[in-house]
């Protein structure tokens, strides 16, 4: 589904990719976990197509299209999508006009029918179950003064209303208690299916109790340093960042 | 061009005005011929050049054409039967309008015609708010003082719905002045709302609009002010609004500025005694050339009155937009609590804003706050709409709808909130 293959990249001056390679077939789970400034956060930013960052080489297939040449709105037509780190305010506009605006854009690109606010407030019923949270969520402004965990649950609802084929979830663990972690969670596990992938980046292993992956990948100094499987990210928990920075030769 | 006004009011038939209006009348043209209009290098006027407005001369317009009612059927709004009073190039129509008798003796009706009728009401307040110090434009609209809406609202009387007294330019001829004279006077314990608009029928159109509302709020009443000025991007506008609100008073006021190549507009509030309420909200939308002008001003004479006053802009092409806030608080207005914030947002390289909070406070124990910002719609928001599938332009404009219609919220009457909510999205090009 996506093949990274010697992807770096830049924000401004300094390079914070420096040739990724990675594999994601659908119906897997990955786990890219790496300390701070390690570029987990870029990489992810840098799928969805953050404009901040520049793609100095490498190539990024996805589905067999050339994911770097499409656009955000493109990607996320295609079927990309990025649960941010840090979900934007947007006061002015509500919850549920701004998920049928998402929604119908989506089906638009993909030729099927727009559905109007009655019957969207059908699909969106569903959708709410997987977040545990009921229709007053709607009417409040995007994110617009959250909590930490409502934002993090409010990614997850568009995640279900979406649907993507690819969905990268960028430290959706950071700042959530542990209630809202499992909810977030099995939000997560919920919408996993045979034909879609999710690329779970984190620092903690504490996610990864909830949302097991197959492959576990230790980013360090903007190239992964270690690859293995779930196993891998309770060594990491117990022996810290350092050991596999060691053991790769990074400073 | 001070000469052509004089020479205009001179030529005014004045034997049917009663005889307190004539010394009303001739205190503005007195006061018009000595100032003339404001000249570039008054501070008020620093930022928007009146030339292109003082420079001509602007003719009465002639008595308009019959105007089919489908021409302004796009102009109102709300339930067809709520009172309407339409106004074309600044005389009453009668058949445009529906004025439904309202309860408790209150009334909504053409000012030439309260004024012919003796009106008590209307020569105990006309021309006795709104000072023609205020500028020169004042000191003309009060010469020419002959039509607008005239709303009186009786001691505890409450209006359920809106009144909108719609100022339409016809259009019919080129190059002509209205001087539209508005009066609201709601009484102690009394509740209104009134929507004053300025629309055009002909789009590119070049006129002069020179309104002066005056609104007298009594002891404990409840006023909901709602001021839409959508001229043709051609004409000029210039309005005063003089608010003087009495003890326990609750008046709000929203602003919608779109329309003219040159418009200004001052809100002057006076609050006259204490424990008063007053929420000033605006929103102005410029593109191309226009140049749209926002002047505020409250007066906190006395202790323990609060006021709230949000402004916001939208900025595109090369237009401007100026913004000044002033806020006065004299010395015996102990507890007053009065914040004031403007918000730009600039959507072209060319587009520029001047903003001037400006507050004199004289008091020691009061809650005084201002902020104003520029900017440009933030590139995060704008990535985290366009990765959820929505297009870059149509990102652009659901971020610049959401920043509007914040303030536009605010507006208490769900239908007239409604009303600009389209006006809003129509001009910013957004769906619904």
């Amino acid at each position: 589904m996506l093949e990274i293959r010697g992807l770096r990249a830049s924000a401004g001056e300094s390079e914070i990719l420096r040739g990724i390679d990675l594999t994601v077939n659908a119906g897997e789970v990955h786990a890219i976990m790496g300390p701070n400034g390690s570029g987990k956060s870029t990489l992810a930013q840098v799928i969805a197509g953050h404009p901040a960052y520049e793609v100095t080489g490498g190539q990024v297939t996805y589905l067999g299209q050339d994911l770097l040449d499409m656009e955000p709105e493109e990607r996320a037509q295609a079927g990309v999508f990025l649960a941010f780190q840090y979900p934007v305010e947007i006061p002015g506009v509500s919850n549920a006009y701004f998920l049928r605006a998402a929604y119908n854009e989506i089906r638009k690109a993909r030729g099927q029918d727009e559905l109007d606010p009655m019957d969207f407030l059908d699909v969106l019923e569903e959708k709410l179950k997987v977040v545990e949270w009921g229709p007053e969520i709607m009417s409040r402004a995007v994110n617009s003064g959250f909590s930490g965990g409502e934002k993090k649950r409010n990614e997850i609802l568009q995640m279900a209303v979406l649907e993507p084929r690819l969905a990268v979830l960028d430290e959706t663990d950071s700042g959530l208690d542990i209630d809202a972690l499992r909810i977030v969670a099995s939000g997560v596990n919920r919408l996993r299916r045979p034909d879609n992938a999710t690329v779970v980046v984190t620092h903690y292993q504490r996610l990864l109790n909830y949302i097991v992956p197959d492959y576990v990948h230790v980013l360090s100094g903007g190239r992964i340093v270690k690859s293995g499987g779930k196993e891998l990210a309770l060594e990491l928990e117990a022996r810290g960042y350092d050991w596999v920075e060691d053991t790769a030769g990074v400073a | 061009m001070t000469g052509a006004y004089v020479k205009q009011f001179d030529a005014l038939t004045t034997a049917d005005q009663p005889a307190w209006l004539g010394p009303v009348r001739r205190g503005g043209m007195d006061r018009f011929a000595e100032t003339g209009f404001p000249a570039a290098r008054d501070e008020e006027w620093r930022f928007t050049p009146v030339t292109a407005i003082t420079q001509s001369e602007f003719a009465p317009a002639p008595p308009p054409t019959a105007i089919p009612r489908e021409a302004i059927a796009p102009f109102a709004f709300g339930h067809p039967e709520w009172p309407l009073l339409v106004f074309v190039d600044g005389r009453f129509d009668a058949a445009l309008s529906s004025v439904p008798s309202l309860p408790g003796g209150a009334r909504a009706m053409s000012l030439a015609e309260a004024i012919a009728a003796g009106d008590e009401t209307v020569a105990r307040h006309l021309g006795h708010h709104a000072p023609v110090e205020a500028s020169g434009f004042t000191a003309l609209n009060t010469a020419f003082i002959h039509d607008g809406a005239f709303v009186h609202v009786p001691p505890g009387v409450e209006l359920a719905a809106p009144v909108h007294a719609l100022f339409v330019a016809s259009g019919a001829t080129e190059g002509t002045a209205a001087h539209p004279r508005n009066l609201i006077v709601v009484e102690p314990t009394a509740r209104a709302s009134i929507v004053e608009s300025y629309v055009a029928l002909a789009p590119g159109r070049r006129y002069f609009t020179n309104a002066v509302t005056e609104v007298s709020s009594g002891e404990g009443a409840w006023t909901e002010h709602t001021r839409i000025q959508r001229e043709s991007e051609s004409a000029y506008h210039v309005g005063l609004t003089h608010v003087d609100q009495a003890r326990d008073s609750h008046y709000r006021s929203f602003t919608l500025a779109m329309g003219g190549a040159i418009a200004r507009h001052n809100l002057h509030v006076r609050l006259n005694a204490p424990n008063i309420e007053t929420l000033m909200y605006g929103l102005y939308l410029t593109r191309g050339d226009q140049l749209v002008d926002n002047h505020t001003a409250i007066h906190h004479d006395h202790p323990g009155c609060n006021s709230w006053e949000v402004y916001k802009g939208v900025m595109d092409g090369d237009s401007r937009a100026v913004f000044n806030g002033k806020v006065f608080v004299r010395p015996e207005a102990q507890k007053t609590d009065a914040k004031q914030t403007n918000r730009n947002l600039l959507l072209s390289d060319g587009a520029r804003v001047h903003t001037k909070p400006q507050l004199e406070i004289f008091a020691d124990d009061v809650k005084c706050t201002h902020g104003a910002t520029v900017g440009q719609l933030d590139d995060v928001a704008l990535f985290y709409l366009r990765s959820r599938g929505i297009g870059q332009a149509a990102a652009r404009t659901l971020l610049t709808y959401a920043f509007a219609a914040e303030v536009v919220e605010e507006v208490a009457l769900e239908p007239v909130r409604i009303e600009l909510e389209r006006l809003v999205r129509e001009r910013l090009g957004a769906g619904s």
